[in-house]
Protein backbone atom coordinates (compact mmCIF):
# COMPACT_ATOMS: atom_id res chain seq x y z
CA UNK A 1 0.00 0.00 0.00
CA UNK A 2 1.56 3.42 -0.64
CA UNK A 3 0.43 6.79 0.99
CA UNK A 4 -0.12 9.43 -1.43
CA UNK A 5 0.37 13.13 -0.07
CA UNK A 6 -0.25 15.41 -2.77
CA UNK A 7 -0.22 19.24 -2.45
CA UNK A 8 -2.15 21.45 -5.18
CA UNK A 9 -3.79 24.71 -5.94
CA UNK A 10 -6.68 25.19 -4.27
CA UNK A 11 -9.12 25.72 -7.18
CA UNK A 12 -8.17 22.67 -8.38
CA UNK A 13 -9.12 20.38 -6.00
CA UNK A 14 -12.85 19.85 -7.73
CA UNK A 15 -11.25 18.83 -11.01
CA UNK A 16 -9.04 15.78 -9.09
CA UNK A 17 -11.29 14.78 -6.83
CA UNK A 18 -13.45 13.86 -9.63
CA UNK A 19 -10.39 13.17 -12.01
CA UNK A 20 -9.85 10.30 -8.83
CA UNK A 21 -12.96 9.10 -8.32
CA UNK A 22 -13.27 8.36 -11.93
CA UNK A 23 -10.35 6.08 -11.41
CA UNK A 24 -11.30 4.16 -8.07
CA UNK A 25 -10.44 6.17 -5.24
CA UNK A 26 -12.48 5.49 -2.42
CA UNK A 27 -11.43 8.24 -0.16
CA UNK A 28 -9.33 11.14 0.76
CA UNK A 29 -8.61 13.72 3.49
CA UNK A 30 -8.37 17.06 2.18
CA UNK A 31 -6.73 20.02 4.37
CA UNK A 32 -6.26 23.79 3.60
CA UNK A 33 -2.54 24.48 4.37
CA UNK A 34 -0.03 27.14 3.60
CA UNK A 35 3.12 26.85 2.77
CA UNK A 36 6.29 27.88 -0.05
CA UNK A 37 8.39 26.33 -2.98
CA UNK A 38 10.31 27.64 -5.36
CA UNK A 39 7.08 30.41 -5.90
CA UNK A 40 8.28 32.01 -2.58
CA UNK A 41 4.78 33.84 -1.85
CA UNK A 42 3.67 37.10 -3.08
CA UNK A 43 3.26 41.02 -1.87
CA UNK A 44 0.85 42.56 -0.04
CA UNK A 45 0.61 46.30 -0.15
CA UNK A 46 -1.35 48.26 2.31
CA UNK A 47 -1.64 51.80 2.15
CA UNK A 48 1.99 51.50 0.13
CA UNK A 49 3.69 49.57 3.35
CA UNK A 50 4.66 46.52 1.19
CA UNK A 51 4.30 43.17 3.01
CA UNK A 52 5.83 39.96 1.51
CA UNK A 53 3.98 37.07 2.50
CA UNK A 54 6.45 34.00 2.20
CA UNK A 55 3.61 31.57 2.98
CA UNK A 56 0.85 30.65 0.31
CA UNK A 57 -2.31 28.72 0.12
CA UNK A 58 -2.63 25.34 -1.19
CA UNK A 59 -4.77 22.50 -0.55
CA UNK A 60 -3.23 19.27 0.86
CA UNK A 61 -4.41 15.77 -0.21
CA UNK A 62 -3.72 12.32 1.90
CA UNK A 63 -4.87 8.98 -0.09
CA UNK A 64 -4.17 5.74 0.68
CA UNK A 65 -4.40 3.65 -2.28
CA UNK A 66 -3.07 0.14 -3.01
CA UNK A 67 0.24 -0.52 -4.67
CA UNK A 68 -1.77 -1.16 -7.99
CA UNK A 69 -3.86 1.98 -7.92
CA UNK A 70 -0.81 4.07 -6.71
CA UNK A 71 0.80 4.95 -10.13
CA UNK A 72 -2.15 6.08 -11.44
CA UNK A 73 -3.25 8.10 -8.92
CA UNK A 74 0.30 10.31 -9.21
CA UNK A 75 -0.60 10.38 -12.46
CA UNK A 76 -4.14 11.65 -12.47
CA UNK A 77 -2.85 14.35 -9.93
CA UNK A 78 -0.51 15.34 -11.89
CA UNK A 79 -1.83 15.78 -15.10
CA UNK A 80 -5.09 17.31 -13.60
CA UNK A 81 -3.71 19.49 -11.12
CA UNK A 82 -1.27 21.25 -13.27
CA UNK A 83 -1.50 24.69 -14.88
CA UNK A 84 1.81 24.26 -16.87
CA UNK A 85 2.36 27.60 -13.99
CA UNK A 86 4.54 28.35 -10.99
CA UNK A 87 2.87 27.14 -7.88
CA UNK A 88 1.22 23.95 -9.38
CA UNK A 89 2.36 21.86 -6.10
CA UNK A 90 4.26 18.63 -5.45
CA UNK A 91 2.95 15.16 -4.47
CA UNK A 92 5.11 12.57 -2.18
CA UNK A 93 4.63 8.65 -1.91
CA UNK A 94 5.04 6.71 1.03
CA UNK A 95 5.23 3.54 2.04
CA UNK A 96 2.01 2.64 3.94
CA UNK A 97 2.63 0.00 6.53
CA UNK A 98 -0.90 -1.10 7.94
CA UNK A 99 -4.63 0.09 7.96
CA UNK A 100 -7.50 -0.66 10.00
CA UNK A 101 -11.16 0.44 9.48
CA UNK A 102 -12.14 1.50 12.70
CA UNK A 103 -15.82 0.50 12.09
CA UNK A 104 -15.44 -3.73 11.72
CA UNK A 105 -11.58 -3.32 12.49
CA UNK A 106 -10.85 -4.80 8.83
CA UNK A 107 -6.95 -4.30 7.72
CA UNK A 108 -4.76 -4.07 4.94
CA UNK A 109 -6.48 -3.44 1.39
CA UNK A 110 -9.62 -4.13 2.28
CA UNK A 111 -9.47 -1.02 4.83
CA UNK A 112 -9.29 1.31 2.13
CA UNK B 1 -24.87 88.27 1.43
CA UNK B 2 -23.73 85.48 0.41
CA UNK B 3 -20.60 86.09 1.44
CA UNK B 4 -21.71 87.32 5.06
CA UNK B 5 -24.00 84.01 5.31
CA UNK B 6 -20.79 82.36 4.55
CA UNK B 7 -18.57 83.50 7.12
CA UNK B 8 -21.07 82.80 9.97
CA UNK B 9 -21.52 79.23 8.27
CA UNK B 10 -17.73 79.15 8.79
CA UNK B 11 -18.09 80.29 12.20
CA UNK B 12 -19.94 77.24 13.19
CA UNK B 13 -21.97 78.04 14.78
CA UNK B 14 -22.24 81.79 15.12
CA UNK B 15 -22.93 79.75 17.82
CA UNK B 16 -20.39 81.99 18.67
CA UNK B 17 -22.65 82.38 21.67
CA UNK B 18 -20.44 85.40 22.13
CA UNK B 19 -21.34 87.35 19.19
CA UNK B 20 -24.86 85.72 18.63
CA UNK B 21 -25.97 85.18 21.63
CA UNK B 22 -26.11 88.66 22.82
CA UNK B 23 -27.93 89.20 19.75
CA UNK B 24 -30.42 86.26 20.42
CA UNK B 25 -30.83 87.05 23.51
CA UNK B 26 -31.78 90.93 22.21
CA UNK B 27 -34.39 89.17 20.10
CA UNK B 28 -35.66 87.22 21.95
CA UNK B 29 -36.62 89.98 24.40
CA UNK B 30 -38.17 91.36 21.60
CA UNK B 31 -40.27 88.50 20.46
CA UNK B 32 -39.21 85.66 22.59
CA UNK B 33 -37.68 83.21 19.31
CA UNK B 34 -39.14 80.06 19.36
CA UNK B 35 -36.87 76.58 17.75
CA UNK B 36 -38.54 75.76 14.60
CA UNK B 37 -39.04 72.11 15.57
CA UNK B 38 -37.88 71.19 11.60
CA UNK B 39 -34.70 72.78 12.38
CA UNK B 40 -34.62 71.22 15.86
CA UNK B 41 -34.96 67.96 14.44
CA UNK B 42 -32.30 68.24 11.92
CA UNK B 43 -29.59 68.86 14.61
CA UNK B 44 -30.40 66.88 17.17
CA UNK B 45 -30.51 64.11 14.44
CA UNK B 46 -27.35 65.64 13.04
CA UNK B 47 -25.40 65.69 16.45
CA UNK B 48 -26.35 61.58 16.71
CA UNK B 49 -24.85 61.11 13.40
CA UNK B 50 -21.90 62.83 14.35
CA UNK B 51 -21.83 60.24 17.65
CA UNK B 52 -22.36 57.27 14.86
CA UNK B 53 -18.95 58.66 13.52
CA UNK B 54 -17.08 58.44 16.80
CA UNK B 55 -18.51 55.13 18.11
CA UNK B 56 -19.24 52.81 16.28
CA UNK B 57 -17.46 54.29 13.14
CA UNK B 58 -14.64 55.50 13.97
CA UNK B 59 -13.86 53.16 16.71
CA UNK B 60 -14.01 50.24 13.97
CA UNK B 61 -12.18 52.22 11.59
CA UNK B 62 -8.77 51.97 13.27
CA UNK B 63 -9.66 49.10 15.27
CA UNK B 64 -9.54 47.13 12.22
CA UNK B 65 -6.41 48.82 11.34
CA UNK B 66 -4.36 47.58 13.97
CA UNK B 67 -3.19 44.03 15.24
CA UNK B 68 -5.55 42.21 16.75
CA UNK B 69 -4.09 42.73 19.98
CA UNK B 70 -4.53 46.25 20.18
CA UNK B 71 -8.37 46.02 18.98
CA UNK B 72 -10.08 46.67 21.97
CA UNK B 73 -7.45 48.72 23.35
CA UNK B 74 -8.45 51.48 19.97
CA UNK B 75 -12.08 50.99 20.62
CA UNK B 76 -11.60 51.16 24.20
CA UNK B 77 -9.28 54.83 24.14
CA UNK B 78 -11.57 56.15 21.11
CA UNK B 79 -15.09 55.59 23.43
CA UNK B 80 -13.09 56.64 26.65
CA UNK B 81 -11.87 59.99 25.18
CA UNK B 82 -15.45 61.33 23.77
CA UNK B 83 -16.94 60.32 27.01
CA UNK B 84 -14.57 62.24 28.64
CA UNK B 85 -14.58 65.32 26.28
CA UNK B 86 -18.62 65.22 26.23
CA UNK B 87 -18.11 65.90 30.36
CA UNK B 88 -15.12 68.96 30.07
CA UNK B 89 -16.91 70.37 27.15
CA UNK B 90 -20.57 70.93 29.72
CA UNK B 91 -18.40 72.31 32.52
CA UNK B 92 -15.68 74.50 30.69
CA UNK B 93 -15.35 73.54 27.43
CA UNK B 94 -18.37 75.41 25.73
CA UNK B 95 -17.20 78.19 28.01
CA UNK B 96 -14.04 78.89 26.66
CA UNK B 97 -15.11 78.43 22.85
CA UNK B 98 -18.87 79.98 22.56
CA UNK B 99 -19.43 80.85 26.06
CA UNK B 100 -21.83 83.74 27.07
CA UNK B 101 -19.31 86.04 27.98
CA UNK B 102 -16.80 88.15 25.59
CA UNK B 103 -13.60 89.28 26.35
CA UNK B 104 -12.28 92.54 25.56
CA UNK B 105 -8.88 92.94 23.68
CA UNK B 106 -6.53 89.97 22.72
CA UNK B 107 -7.94 87.87 25.06
CA UNK B 108 -11.42 87.99 23.03
CA UNK B 109 -9.68 86.42 20.49
CA UNK B 110 -8.56 83.51 21.34
CA UNK B 111 -11.40 82.50 24.46
CA UNK B 112 -14.74 83.29 25.65
CA UNK B 113 -15.98 82.90 29.44
CA UNK B 114 -19.38 82.66 31.22
CA UNK B 115 -21.83 79.72 31.05
CA UNK B 116 -19.31 77.36 33.46
CA UNK B 117 -21.73 74.07 33.84
CA UNK B 118 -24.46 75.53 31.10
CA UNK B 119 -25.29 77.96 33.66
CA UNK B 120 -27.84 80.28 32.21
CA UNK B 121 -29.54 77.43 30.03
CA UNK B 122 -32.28 75.96 30.13
CA UNK B 123 -35.14 73.90 27.64
CA UNK B 124 -36.02 77.87 26.76
CA UNK B 125 -33.29 79.58 25.68
CA UNK B 126 -32.13 79.33 22.41
CA UNK B 127 -28.71 79.65 19.91
CA UNK B 128 -28.50 81.91 16.98
CA UNK B 129 -28.54 80.59 13.49
CA UNK B 130 -27.63 82.19 10.50
CA UNK B 131 -30.96 83.73 9.43
CA UNK B 132 -33.42 84.89 11.54
CA UNK B 133 -33.94 81.07 13.18
CA UNK B 134 -33.04 80.23 16.68
CA UNK B 135 -32.47 76.48 17.91
CA UNK B 136 -32.57 75.04 20.96
CA UNK B 137 -29.30 76.01 22.97
CA UNK B 138 -28.93 72.54 24.18
CA UNK B 139 -29.12 71.40 20.85
CA UNK B 140 -26.43 73.34 19.75
CA UNK B 141 -24.20 72.69 23.12
CA UNK B 142 -24.66 68.89 21.66
CA UNK B 143 -23.74 69.64 18.48
CA UNK B 144 -20.76 71.11 19.08
CA UNK B 145 -20.16 68.68 22.12
CA UNK B 146 -19.58 65.92 19.34
CA UNK B 147 -17.17 68.35 17.41
CA UNK B 148 -14.84 67.86 20.35
CA UNK B 149 -15.34 64.81 21.39
CA UNK B 150 -14.18 63.27 17.89
CA UNK B 151 -11.35 65.63 17.43
CA UNK B 152 -9.61 63.98 20.47
CA UNK B 153 -10.52 60.70 19.37
CA UNK B 154 -9.49 61.36 15.91
CA UNK B 155 -5.36 62.27 17.50
CA UNK B 156 -5.44 58.51 18.56
CA UNK B 157 -4.90 57.34 15.22
CA UNK B 158 -1.60 58.66 15.60
CA UNK B 159 -0.49 56.81 18.67
CA UNK B 160 -2.72 53.65 18.42
CA UNK B 161 -0.91 50.59 19.93
CA UNK B 162 1.47 51.91 22.31
CA UNK B 163 0.26 54.82 24.37
CA UNK B 164 -0.70 54.40 27.99
CA UNK B 165 -4.15 54.03 28.61
CA UNK B 166 -3.90 56.30 31.85
CA UNK B 167 -1.80 58.81 29.61
CA UNK B 168 -4.56 59.20 27.27
CA UNK B 169 -7.15 60.09 29.98
CA UNK B 170 -4.65 62.53 31.02
CA UNK B 171 -3.69 63.78 27.72
CA UNK B 172 -7.17 64.47 26.65
CA UNK B 173 -8.43 67.25 28.87
CA UNK B 174 -5.67 68.66 29.08
CA UNK B 175 -5.26 69.08 25.18
CA UNK B 176 -8.88 69.85 24.82
CA UNK B 177 -8.16 72.69 27.05
CA UNK B 178 -5.09 74.78 25.85
CA UNK B 179 -5.37 73.43 21.77
CA UNK B 180 -9.08 72.58 21.01
CA UNK B 181 -11.55 74.98 22.67
CA UNK B 182 -9.20 77.98 21.80
CA UNK B 183 -8.69 77.08 18.14
CA UNK B 184 -12.65 76.14 18.23
CA UNK B 185 -13.30 80.09 19.33
CA UNK B 186 -10.82 81.59 17.11
CA UNK B 187 -12.56 79.77 13.51
CA UNK B 188 -16.20 79.58 14.40
CA UNK B 189 -16.97 82.53 17.37
CA UNK B 190 -17.87 85.71 16.42
CA UNK B 191 -14.80 87.61 18.07
CA UNK B 192 -11.96 85.04 17.26
CA UNK B 193 -9.03 85.29 15.59
CA UNK B 194 -9.67 83.23 12.49
CA UNK B 195 -13.17 84.07 12.24
CA UNK B 196 -13.02 88.31 12.23
CA UNK B 197 -10.04 87.74 9.58
CA UNK B 198 -12.98 85.71 7.13
CA UNK B 199 -11.39 81.81 6.73
CA UNK B 200 -13.74 79.58 6.09
CA UNK B 201 -14.11 76.26 7.74
CA UNK B 202 -17.63 75.43 7.19
CA UNK B 203 -17.52 72.20 9.52
CA UNK B 204 -14.11 71.85 10.87
CA UNK B 205 -11.31 71.57 8.22
CA UNK B 206 -8.77 73.55 10.51
CA UNK B 207 -10.88 72.95 13.98
CA UNK B 208 -11.09 69.02 13.76
CA UNK B 209 -8.83 67.75 10.75
CA UNK B 210 -5.51 70.06 10.79
CA UNK B 211 -5.49 70.02 14.14
CA UNK B 212 -6.15 66.23 15.43
CA UNK B 213 -3.50 65.70 12.15
CA UNK B 214 -0.72 68.43 13.48
CA UNK B 215 -1.68 66.79 17.57
CA UNK B 216 -1.00 63.52 16.66
CA UNK B 217 1.69 63.88 14.37
CA UNK B 218 3.43 65.91 17.62
CA UNK B 219 2.43 62.55 20.50
CA UNK B 220 3.88 59.94 17.17
CA UNK B 221 7.50 61.91 17.50
CA UNK B 222 7.16 62.03 21.07
CA UNK B 223 5.85 58.31 21.47
CA UNK B 224 8.90 57.29 19.15
CA UNK B 225 7.81 54.34 16.98
CA UNK B 226 6.51 50.61 17.29
CA UNK B 227 8.51 48.42 18.72
CA UNK B 228 9.31 46.32 14.90
CA UNK B 229 8.27 49.64 13.17
CA UNK B 230 9.09 49.53 10.17
CA UNK B 231 10.85 46.16 10.08
CA UNK B 232 8.19 44.22 10.87
CA UNK B 233 5.13 43.65 9.27
CA UNK B 234 2.03 45.18 11.11
CA UNK B 235 -0.38 44.59 8.10
CA UNK B 236 -4.20 45.62 9.34
CA UNK B 237 -5.99 42.55 11.40
CA UNK B 238 -9.69 43.07 9.67
CA UNK B 239 -9.71 45.37 6.64
CA UNK B 240 -13.76 44.20 6.80
CA UNK B 241 -14.18 46.15 9.95
CA UNK B 242 -12.23 49.36 8.41
CA UNK B 243 -14.37 49.25 5.78
CA UNK B 244 -17.38 49.32 7.79
CA UNK B 245 -16.26 52.05 9.82
CA UNK B 246 -15.85 53.74 6.48
CA UNK B 247 -19.21 53.34 5.62
CA UNK B 248 -20.19 54.56 8.78
CA UNK B 249 -18.18 57.98 9.41
CA UNK B 250 -19.41 58.48 5.98
CA UNK B 251 -23.26 58.40 7.05
CA UNK B 252 -22.47 59.89 9.91
CA UNK B 253 -20.42 63.14 8.39
CA UNK B 254 -23.37 64.07 6.76
CA UNK B 255 -24.57 65.05 10.81
CA UNK B 256 -20.99 66.90 10.64
CA UNK B 257 -21.35 68.76 7.27
CA UNK B 258 -24.81 69.06 6.68
CA UNK B 259 -25.94 69.82 10.19
CA UNK B 260 -23.26 72.43 10.45
CA UNK B 261 -25.52 74.64 8.48
CA UNK B 262 -27.55 74.30 11.97
CA UNK B 263 -30.76 74.95 10.09
CA UNK B 264 -32.42 72.68 7.57
CA UNK B 265 -31.68 74.60 4.72
CA UNK B 266 -30.95 74.87 1.01
CA UNK B 267 -26.94 75.40 2.72
CA UNK B 268 -27.51 71.75 5.03
CA UNK B 269 -28.68 70.63 1.22
CA UNK B 270 -25.42 72.16 -0.25
CA UNK B 271 -23.36 70.70 2.00
CA UNK B 272 -24.76 67.14 1.90
CA UNK B 273 -24.31 66.73 -1.67
CA UNK B 274 -20.85 67.83 -1.39
CA UNK B 275 -20.55 65.19 1.16
CA UNK B 276 -21.39 62.76 -0.96
CA UNK B 277 -20.02 64.17 -4.55
CA UNK B 278 -16.04 64.88 -3.03
CA UNK B 279 -16.50 61.58 -0.89
CA UNK B 280 -17.03 59.53 -3.96
CA UNK B 281 -14.49 61.41 -6.27
CA UNK B 282 -11.91 61.00 -3.35
CA UNK B 283 -12.53 56.85 -3.14
CA UNK B 284 -12.00 56.35 -6.77
CA UNK B 285 -8.87 58.87 -7.65
CA UNK B 286 -7.12 56.86 -4.23
CA UNK B 287 -7.68 53.40 -6.20
CA UNK B 288 -6.54 54.98 -9.50
CA UNK B 289 -3.41 56.41 -7.79
CA UNK B 290 -3.27 52.55 -6.63
CA UNK B 291 -3.27 51.25 -10.06
CA UNK B 292 -1.26 53.83 -11.71
CA UNK B 293 2.05 53.18 -9.49
CA UNK B 294 1.37 49.58 -10.74
CA UNK B 295 -0.88 48.35 -7.87
CA UNK B 296 -4.11 46.58 -7.27
CA UNK B 297 -7.02 48.97 -6.56
CA UNK B 298 -7.52 47.78 -2.60
CA UNK B 299 -10.09 48.36 -0.13
CA UNK B 300 -7.91 50.08 2.12
CA UNK B 301 -6.95 52.30 -0.69
CA UNK B 302 -10.99 52.52 -1.03
CA UNK B 303 -11.48 53.58 2.39
CA UNK B 304 -8.25 56.01 2.39
CA UNK B 305 -9.59 57.73 -0.67
CA UNK B 306 -13.20 58.20 1.48
CA UNK B 307 -12.04 59.46 4.51
CA UNK B 308 -9.58 62.08 2.21
CA UNK B 309 -12.43 63.16 0.42
CA UNK B 310 -14.85 63.23 3.80
CA UNK B 311 -12.08 65.20 5.63
CA UNK B 312 -11.22 68.12 2.25
CA UNK B 313 -14.60 68.76 2.05
CA UNK B 314 -15.34 69.69 5.33
CA UNK B 315 -13.91 73.19 5.48
CA UNK B 316 -15.76 73.59 1.82
CA UNK B 317 -19.15 71.84 2.48
CA UNK B 318 -21.21 74.71 2.62
CA UNK B 319 -18.37 76.61 0.57
CA UNK B 320 -18.12 74.78 -2.52
CA UNK B 321 -20.15 73.87 -5.50
CA UNK B 322 -20.28 70.20 -6.32
CA UNK B 323 -17.97 69.70 -9.10
CA UNK B 324 -15.95 72.08 -6.74
CA UNK B 325 -16.25 69.66 -4.28
CA UNK B 326 -15.25 66.74 -6.60
CA UNK B 327 -11.99 68.60 -7.71
CA UNK B 328 -10.97 68.84 -3.83
CA UNK B 329 -12.06 65.29 -3.10
CA UNK B 330 -9.48 64.26 -5.88
CA UNK B 331 -6.99 66.37 -4.81
CA UNK B 332 -6.99 65.37 -1.52
CA UNK B 333 -6.82 61.79 -2.96
CA UNK B 334 -3.90 62.54 -4.87
CA UNK B 335 -1.99 64.14 -1.81
CA UNK B 336 -3.19 62.06 1.30
CA UNK B 337 -1.74 59.30 -0.97
CA UNK B 338 1.36 60.88 -1.58
CA UNK B 339 1.82 61.52 2.18
CA UNK B 340 1.29 57.99 3.25
CA UNK B 341 2.70 56.40 0.90
CA UNK B 342 6.27 58.88 0.25
CA UNK B 343 6.50 61.08 3.03
CA UNK B 344 5.32 58.90 5.68
CA UNK B 345 8.74 56.19 4.89
CA UNK B 346 10.84 59.66 3.80
CA UNK B 347 10.71 60.73 7.17
CA UNK B 348 10.54 57.88 9.39
CA UNK B 349 7.65 58.92 11.75
CA UNK B 350 5.53 56.13 12.51
CA UNK B 351 1.61 57.72 12.18
CA UNK B 352 0.45 53.92 13.24
CA UNK B 353 -3.35 54.38 11.35
CA UNK B 354 -2.07 58.17 9.24
CA UNK B 355 -3.91 60.23 11.69
CA UNK B 356 -1.85 63.16 10.28
CA UNK B 357 -1.48 61.74 6.68
CA UNK B 358 -5.05 61.57 6.06
CA UNK B 359 -6.58 64.03 8.40
CA UNK B 360 -3.86 66.40 8.77
CA UNK B 361 -2.80 66.60 5.33
CA UNK B 362 -6.20 66.52 3.75
CA UNK B 363 -7.60 69.03 5.96
CA UNK B 364 -4.28 71.34 4.69
CA UNK B 365 -5.43 70.71 1.11
CA UNK B 366 -9.04 71.54 2.29
CA UNK B 367 -9.03 74.39 3.99
CA UNK B 368 -6.41 75.89 1.47
CA UNK B 369 -9.11 74.75 -1.77
CA UNK B 370 -11.80 76.17 0.11
CA UNK B 371 -10.46 79.87 -1.09
CA UNK B 372 -10.47 78.25 -4.87
CA UNK B 373 -13.47 76.20 -4.73
CA UNK B 374 -15.48 79.23 -2.67
CA UNK B 375 -15.45 81.23 -5.81
CA UNK B 376 -18.18 81.64 -8.49
CA UNK B 377 -16.30 80.78 -11.39
CA UNK B 378 -16.03 77.16 -10.00
CA UNK B 379 -19.72 77.13 -8.98
CA UNK B 380 -19.17 78.22 -5.45
CA UNK B 381 -21.17 80.36 -3.24
CA UNK B 382 -19.07 83.34 -2.94
CA UNK B 383 -20.08 86.33 -4.38
CA UNK B 384 -16.48 87.18 -5.87
CA UNK B 385 -15.89 90.09 -3.54
CA UNK B 386 -12.77 88.08 -1.68
CA UNK B 387 -10.53 86.95 -4.62
CA UNK B 388 -8.86 83.66 -4.82
CA UNK B 389 -5.56 85.38 -4.08
CA UNK B 390 -6.55 87.19 -0.92
CA UNK B 391 -8.77 84.42 -0.02
CA UNK B 392 -5.39 81.69 -0.29
CA UNK B 393 -3.67 84.18 1.69
CA UNK B 394 -6.63 84.26 4.51
CA UNK B 395 -6.83 80.27 4.20
CA UNK B 396 -3.06 79.61 4.47
CA UNK B 397 -2.71 81.61 7.41
CA UNK B 398 -5.36 80.06 9.17
CA UNK B 399 -3.80 76.76 8.15
CA UNK B 400 -0.18 78.18 9.67
CA UNK B 401 -2.19 79.52 13.33
CA UNK B 402 -3.97 76.40 13.38
CA UNK B 403 -0.49 74.02 12.59
CA UNK B 404 1.21 76.47 14.94
CA UNK B 405 -1.04 76.18 17.63
CA UNK B 406 -1.84 72.57 17.61
CA UNK B 407 1.69 71.83 17.69
CA UNK B 408 2.81 73.92 20.67
CA UNK B 409 -0.15 73.02 22.97
CA UNK B 410 0.00 68.87 21.70
CA UNK B 411 3.97 69.47 23.00
CA UNK B 412 2.93 71.18 26.70
CA UNK B 413 -0.01 68.86 26.97
CA UNK B 414 2.23 65.79 26.63
CA UNK B 415 5.21 67.08 28.20
CA UNK B 416 2.64 67.59 31.69
CA UNK B 417 1.51 64.01 31.15
CA UNK B 418 5.12 62.65 30.89
CA UNK B 419 5.99 64.28 33.78
CA UNK B 420 3.13 63.25 35.55
CA UNK B 421 2.90 59.76 34.30
CA UNK B 422 4.82 59.01 31.13
CA UNK B 423 3.31 58.36 27.92
CA UNK B 424 4.16 55.30 26.66
CA UNK B 425 3.57 51.28 27.89
CA UNK B 426 6.48 49.20 28.97
CA UNK B 427 8.08 46.86 26.01
CA UNK B 428 6.50 43.90 28.04
CA UNK B 429 3.06 45.53 27.63
CA UNK B 430 3.67 46.83 24.22
CA UNK B 431 4.76 42.83 22.87
CA UNK B 432 1.54 41.39 24.86
CA UNK B 433 -0.33 43.98 22.91
CA UNK B 434 -2.71 46.57 24.80
CA UNK B 435 -6.22 44.64 24.97
CA UNK B 436 -5.01 42.29 27.43
CA UNK B 437 -1.94 44.44 29.25
CA UNK B 438 -3.96 47.51 29.98
CA UNK B 439 -7.71 46.23 29.45
CA UNK B 440 -7.45 42.37 31.08
CA UNK B 441 -9.25 41.56 27.86
CA UNK B 442 -8.90 39.81 24.70
CA UNK B 443 -10.58 41.01 21.52
CA UNK B 444 -11.02 37.57 20.18
CA UNK B 445 -11.62 34.62 22.00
Amino acid sequence: MKFIIAVIKPFKLDEVREALGGIGVAGMTVSEVKGFGRQKGQTEIYRGAEYSTNMLPKVKLEIAASDDLAAQVVETIQTTAGTEAIGDGKIFVLDLASATRIRTGETGETAL
Amino acid sequence: MIRTLLRSAGALAVTGLASTAAFAQEAAEAAAAVPNPGNNAWMMTATVLVLLMILPGLALFYGGLTRSKNMLSTMTQIGATAALAMIVWVMWGFSLAFGSTSYEGTLGLFISGGSYFLSGMDASTTAATFTDEVISEYVFVSFQMTFAAITAALILGATAERMKFSAVMAFVPIWLTIVYFPIAHMVWAGGGLLFEDGALDFAGGTVVHINAGVSGLVLAYLLGKRRGYPAEPMPPHSLTMTMVGTGLLWVGWFGFNAGSALEADGFAGLAMINTFVATAAGALAWMVLERLAGHKGSALGFCSGVIAGLVAVTPAAGNSGPFGAILLGIASSAVCYFAVTKVKAKFGYDDSLDAFGIHGVGGIVGAIGTAIVYQPFLGGPGDGSTGVVEQLGIQTYGVLVTIAWAGLGTLIAAFIVKALIGLRVSEETEVDGLDISEHGERAYN
